[in-house]
């Protein structure tokens, strides 16, 4: 069996193709890069996904040595994301299931972040740690869902990173930058650490880090702080979780998973509750299709698919809204 | 009998900070409990407190967690214990203290009475934003746990607080526990 996905939440247009058994046979992506200094546009997100879908599709289903007349399923990320860039991904989604009337089956972007996570870890009963631009969520699977044990109350870790950045002209997703200027530095300055139960919240953390900065501190010395802070506040909620959850495992996924200083930290997290850490394939981190694609498989095989008049986009799809018809409750 | 809490270093924060948060954290924890429990709500007594090595000691309470007895009790019991939960914590939001880690593990059956623990995370606070964290976190702890009958327990406990505060505040408190709700990432907002 075949399942092409398609991935068009935020900044990447991308597709995959993968088979039954979890091959990845393709994975083709195009980002949409916004000028130094701003964030995503979702208007000219769209318009650059608009422009590379043709090629970036093609790719795939070539690259996979499979021809679309041969899928057995067509997925498509329907949300959570931008409006208007989920919209391009649709489209070309249904145009392709309704040409060859092969199945549309409707994914959550953020339960394929999680899916891509278990399949290139065999991760089995994870507490997930979803972090990227548009998540900060600590997630375990209850009773046919994945419940949301702890998240953000505001801004995400990603966000956190991408507004910090966009202050002093760095590009998003800035991540990889920050990172990097913090490893400059190993002088601590005092910002503000905020842990509500599973909850973080981060928007005064962004203040107090732009007025340290305007206050003279070095740009190393903030980057520094603010990443040592951010990934401690979310370790101790993923603590927290664990110890409530008495899970084994601890599955670190999304774009923000890149981040050493927060994979180390997890990794301590786990040490100290005897839990396995894992962290999703480094290739697999950003926004892709291979996410998608397998997800739909999963999907595809317990029977989950949508009829095109009913495959509207859904901007704000809460991830434990989705009923995982295709997990088993481990015992 | 008595039981020691200490809050061990943490691998995963700078010692600098980890230093500030474990001794800020034993201090004002043990300044809640007190003032709570002059308040008349059950929490256990302080006996002893040693902020320099982030530890102190109180009272042990003998009973499970109310997590623990939500799962063998019968629903009437669970009811019961929910709405007591609620006239609980309303005591503490009446005294102007938060607990800011309000779940169903931090709470212990003993006694026939509902102990409150775990105050690290609380507050001095007559802000409806705070209690309405409160209520909130509670309302994910019994959602995340006991899927089946979650909203049947937090009604419970919605009918016991709102008894104590007032019928308006009590509502008050609920509106504002779903607004910080939807704050959260993907809600529909209409």
């Amino acid at each position: 069996m075949y399942c092409l996905g398609i991935e068009s939440t935020a900044h990447t247009f991308g597709a995959s193709v993968v088979t039954e058994q979890g091959q990845i046979l393709s994975d083709v992506r195009d980002a949409y890069v916004s000028a130094p200094g701003t964030g995503i546009h979702p208007r000219e997100a769209a318009e650059h996904h608009s422009v590379v879908a043709e090629g970036v599709v093609s790719s795939a289903l070539g690259n996979a040595g499979v021809k679309a007349s041969q899928l057995d399923g067509v997925a498509i990320a329907l949300g959570p994301g931008l409006g208007p860039c989920l919209r391009v991904g649709a489209t070309v989604a249904r145009s392709i299931a309704s040409f060859f009337h092969t199945p549309l089956i409707p994914v959550n972007h953020a339960i394929g972040h999680i899916e891509i996570g278990t399949l290139t870890t065999g991760a089995n009963d994870p507490l997930v740690v979803l972090v990227s631009g548009g998540h900060t969520a600590i997630a375990a699977f209850s009773g046919g869902k994945w419940r949301i044990f702890g998240e953000t109350e505001d801004i995400t870790l990603g966000n956190l990173y991408d507004m910090f950045a966009r202050e002093i002209n760095l590009p998003s997703p800035a991540g990889p930058e920050i990172e990097k200027l913090a490893a400059k530095s190993e002088n601590f300055i005092s910002l503000p650490y905020v842990v509500k139960g599973n909850d973080v919240s981060y928007s005064g953390l962004l203040t107090a880090s732009l007025a340290r900065l305007k206050a003279g501190s070095s740009l190393e010395d903030v980057c520094y702080s603010m990443q040592e802070v951010s990934c401690s506040m979310l370790a101790e909620a993923v603590e927290r979780s664990l110890a409530y959850t008495r899970k084994k495992e601890i599955l670190l996924t999304g774009g923000v998973a890149a981040n050493r200083t927060l994979q180390k930290k997890l990794s301590d997290v786990a040490g100290l509750h005897d839990a396995t850490p894992h962290v999703v394939n480094q290739a697999y981190t950003g926004d892709c299709g291979p996410q998608i694609a397998w997800t739909g498989m999963l999907a595809l095989r317990s029977g989950v698919t949508i009829a095109i008049a009913e495959s509207r986009v859904k901007p704000r799809w809460r991830l434990e809204d989705v009923d995982i018809v295709w997990r088993r409750q481990a015992s | 009998m008595a039981v020691r809490k200490t809050r061990l270093p943490k691998p995963y924060r700078v010692q600098q900070l980890d230093a500030t948060i474990r001794r800020g954290r034993t201090v004002h924890e043990t300044n809640l409990m007190h003032e709570a429990r002059k308040l008349g709500v059950p929490v256990p007594a302080i006996q002893h407190i040693d902020p320099e090595i982030s530890s102190f000691v109180m009272d042990y309470v003998d009973g499970p967690t109310l997590k623990e007895e939500l799962y063998v009790v019968s629903p009437e019991t669970r009811r019961k214990q929910c709405d007591l939960l609620g006239r609980t914590v309303a005591l503490i939001h009446e005294g102007g203290i938060v607990h800011g880690d309000l779940t169903i593990s931090n709470v212990l059956c003993g006694d026939g009475k509902l102990f409150l623990i775990d105050f690290g995370l609380g507050d001095f606070s007559n802000e409806l934003e705070d209690r309405g964290v409160d209520l909130l976190l509670l309302s994910r702890a019994m959602k995340s746990t006991h899927t089946k009958f979650h909203e049947e327990i937090f009604a419970a406990f919605l009918h016991g607080y709102s008894a104590t505060v007032g019928k308006r505040l009590g509502v008050e408190t609920v509106t504002k526990m779903r607004e910080i709700e939807k704050r959260g990432r993907y809600f529909d907002r209409a």
